[in-house]
């Protein structure tokens, strides 16, 4: 199926493109939800949903759907305005496409704009709304706590108990609040309110100096800094018109895939500890900090901070260098080899794993998951091969697709995804293109909007930057893949026991920065 | 008992009560062996708990006396079974014809009370504990009880110091099966009743899957000291229990298999260590088919000795 069809308004992008913001078609607020749901029925998925206040005082709300297979992006927008003293409204998207839900309640959290008929509308971060009208479910009162005053779901009954925990947890990780509705030790339903990492991240990108706000990106969720800037560095180099070196895309692919290997490496070892089983967590553990040392001695920083900037890279790799890290990655990806079949051999493992916080392909499509949460469930998508940027466009990683959509499934899709990464760095640190790792990106084009995508390790992160009449950065909306998925979190806990749900947030880590902003 | 009997009975029971946070700490060495690290000193037990002592304690409002009495009597009861239980040598400080039930109960009791004082805080978390803590007691009491038959048949004695004596060196050549049986299961309720993998982790931060450690999270100071030798002391009365009835000794053995037997709870130690770094936990619904399957095996043993006693 054609993914734009001649009558309807969308505009097509592709990763790593600008267009000016008046090409983008604009629709009625009224037809908005019936308009942008229709792009579902051609295979769309809701890449982004994001309002920006307008000079007027209005909101302009601007969907972004994604044609995987197509590779391509398609934009649209409409104005919701207040009339007659009513608060702003329009239609919500939510109802015929849960994917929208986590997006319509930011939208009315920031803005006080009602997506009406929304069937979850409750408070996604928690604060006020930038004028200060009230959002739909009332004001905001900073003075209770979160957790006290949320409208929690709740299920009745004689036997029924509530367990709440969070936001202090018992591990060194980030505040979350998890309210569980319980029968006996069966979970039936689980609600998730975030919010306590909120830092106002977007504003902060708007630094005049690209430097500056890259360093922003980069702390949008930190063990993703790579995954971030990659996606930030291609919105705004497209707004630049720069186009980086062959040499420094490959870099930043190596950078992108040794962040990948150490939280992959990472999680599997994490998803050991907590069903107890130590060798193949112990091991792990240890080569997680193999791979982020790795990164360090390309950049200086563990976590590949400070490496990507708009128009290439800081931090070039000598041959003499890639060669040491290509040797050492070889070694790696022996023992890495080692452990893991050693790990996915053990019945007793595997007994914890199958059948363990299962999300159909469904639920999947509906809620709109992204990265190895999605392709656990038999979900085709992967930026780096569906929309191509950078190094991606000549070399190709195949997608890493399961289909259970358990715990197991999320397990086994790391390990390809482990296998395959460990591949393409050798193949890189073996003969990289010439080229300047770095050109200064120059002017930006005025009153345009360049979006950038990139499969960042749990999936996939967007940066839409817009641009005024001087080329000044005047909006930048950041996603982190995180917000996509922490509903399906919830949704694989239905039915299943409380003490799996350690297990189950673990296959799934999902960063609560990068959800709160 | 005369006094006499007391007297060379004392220094073995304070080495026995020196012993168990030892045990311990041979459990931690072992699964950092199998981590590649070097674990903490051997000692770090004994620190924890002096440390403990020292410090104060903190009591919820919401909690009554319930709660200060959970980790004292359980810590009381499970002490005054100790001195039923044979340890190092057979010799026990307290022994009478049917103290082997007495013994259950005391178990039982220590049971009821960290589970009230984990019920009196009123916290979910430690109520969900409490639930799971009953649910498999109530699971593993019928191994132990139809395990304590088979021994009270081969030895022809419901006190447990002869129960578990010299008399069964002969039962293993009549009833060998029924022994080995018996062996099985009492592993099996040795893991479960001390909180080890596969039934449970006492490593884990993760308080939605603790059993044990979830019940005592908020128990402090001196409370927890005792809540954690208690554990301790638990794992080495069972595990005697354990290597009494696995590996009889022969009566007159003296010192030499006081020193065995020693080495023997070491060498116990080493192998729960061994077994909780090679498998990961069971699923908690998985834990019961575990409890029933040590039931079925001291069942199996009872029905062998019952026939070949009446055969």
């Amino acid at each position: 199926m054609s993914p734009s069809s001649a009558s309807a308004p969308w505009l097509t992008v592709r990763n790593g493109q600008c267009v000016d913001q008046a090409a983008v078609p604009s629709v009625s607020s009224g037809g908005f939800a019936e308009h942008v749901v229709s792009a579902r029925g051609r295979g769309g998925r809701l890449a982004q949903l994001f309002g920006r206040r307008t000079p007027e005082g209005g909101v302009m709300l601007y969907a972004v759907v994604a044609f995987d297979h197509a590779g391509v992006l398609e934009l649209c927008r409409t104005p919701v305005e207040s009339r007659g003293g009513e608060p702003p409204a329009y239609p919500c998207l939510t109802a015929h496409w849960p994917a929208a839900q986590a997006f319509e309640r930011e939208i009315a959290e920031q803005y006080g704009v009602h997506p009406l008929g929304h069937p979850w509308l409750k408070p996604l971060r928690y604060h006020a709304t930038d004028n200060g009208a009230p959002a739909p479910w009332g004001a905001f009162d900073s003075s209770k706590p979160i957790p006290g005053d949320y409208p929690f779901y709740r299920v009745d009954g004689e036997e029924v108990h509530e367990v709440a925990v969070g936001p202090v947890h018992a591990g060194v990780i980030e505040p979350g609040h998890f309210r569980f509705q319980c029968h006996g030790e069966e979970v039936l339903h689980l609600e998730i309110a975030l919010g306590y990492e909120r830092r106002g991240a977007e504003p902060l990108l708007l630094h005049p100096n690209a430097a500056r706000s890259a360093l922003v990106a980069e702390t949008i969720a930190g063990d993703a800094s790579v995954g971030h800037a990659l996606a930030y560095c291609a919105a705004l180099e497209a707004l630049a018109g720069v186009n980086i070196s062959s040499r420094a895309a490959a870099i930043r692919g190596i950078a992108l895939e040794l962040e990948r290997l150490a939280n992959h490496v990472g999680d599997l070892g994490a998803l050991c500890t907590d069903i107890g089983f130590l060798p193949a967590s112990a091991f792990l553990g240890r080569l997680r900090g193999e791979f982020l040392s790795l990164t360090l001695d390309v950049c200086g920083s563990r976590f590949g901070r400070n490496l990507l900037r708009p128009g290439g890279v800081r931090f070039d790799i000598e041959s003499e260098l890639a060669a040491a890290l290509r040797a050492r990655v070889a070694g790696l990806q022996k023992e890495v080899q080692q452990v893991l079949d050693m790990m996915f051999a053990q019945s007793s493992v595997l007994a914890r794993f199958e059948g363990t916080g299962v999300l159909s392909h469904e639920q999947a499509e509906d809620l709109g998951l992204v990265g190895p949460a999605a392709r656990a469930c038999g979900c085709r998508r992967d930026v780096r091969c569906d929309h191509p940027l950078g190094i991606f466009r000549f070399s190709h990683i195949p997608v890493s697709v399961e289909t259970t959509g358990d715990v197991y499934a999320r397990a086994v899709v790391r390990w390809l995804e482990v296998q395959r990464s460990l591949e393409f760095l050798l193949e890189q640190l073996g003969a990289k293109p010439e080229g300047r790792i770095f050109q200064p990106p120059g002017a930006l084009r005025p009153n345009a909007l360049g979006v950038g995508l990139a499969e960042t390790w749990r999936g996939e992160a967007m940066y839409v930057a817009f641009t005024d009449d001087a080329g000044r950065l005047s909006f930048v909306k950041a996603k982190d893949p995180s917000i996509h998925n922490w509903f399906g979190l919830a949704q694989a806990l239905r039915g299943m026991a409380i003490s799996d749900f350690p297990l189950c947030n673990k296959s799934f880590n999902l960063s609560y920065a990068g959800h709160d902003l | 008992m005369s006094v006499l009997r007391a007297l060379t009975v004392l220094p073995e029971a304070a080495v026995v009560l020196a012993l168990p946070p030892m045990l311990m700490s041979v459990i931690a060495k072992t699964k950092a062996w199998f981590a590649g690290r070097v674990g903490p000193p051997w000692l770090q037990p004994y620190y924890d708990m002096l440390k403990l002592l020292r410090k104060g304690t903190v009591y919820s409002r919401t909690t009554t006396w319930v709660f200060r009495a959970g980790p004292i009597v359980n810590l009381a009861a499970l002490l005054t079974a100790a001195t039923m239980i044979p340890v190092l040598s057979g010799d026990v400080l307290l022994g009478f014809p049917g103290d082997v039930v007495l013994v259950a109960y005391l178990f039982a009791l220590g049971r009821l009370f960290t589970v009230l004082a984990a019920m009196d805080t009123g916290s979910s978390f430690e109520g969900m504990g409490a639930s799971r803590e009953v649910t498999f007691g109530t699971m593993s009491e019928p191994a132990l009880f139809l395990s304590f038959v088979v021994l009270a048949v081969a030895t022809k004695s419901l006190e447990l110091s002869e129960m578990v004596g010299p008399p069964l060196a002969i039962a293993w050549k009549s009833v060998g099966p029924a022994m080995l049986l018996v062996a099985g299961a009492l592993t099996i309720v040795l893991l479960a009743e001390t909180c080890r993998i596969p039934v449970d982790d006492p490593a884990t931060h993760l308080e939605l899957t603790m059993i044990h450690e979830v019940m005592v999270l908020d128990h402090s100071g001196p409370d927890f000291a005792f809540i954690s030798y208690a554990a301790a002391l638990k794992f080495m009365l069972l595990g005697s229990l354990l290597l009494h009835v696995a590996l009889p000794h022969a009566a007159g053995w003296g010192a030499v298999g006081v020193l065995l037997r020693l080495l023997e709870l070491g060498l116990l130690a080493v192998v729960v260590g061994a077994i909780e770094s090679t498998m990961a936990r069971l699923r908690l619904n998985r834990v019961p088919l575990f409890l029933a399957g040590a039931s079925v095996l001291s069942g199996l043993a009872t029905a062998i000795v019952l026939v070949r006693s009446h055969g």
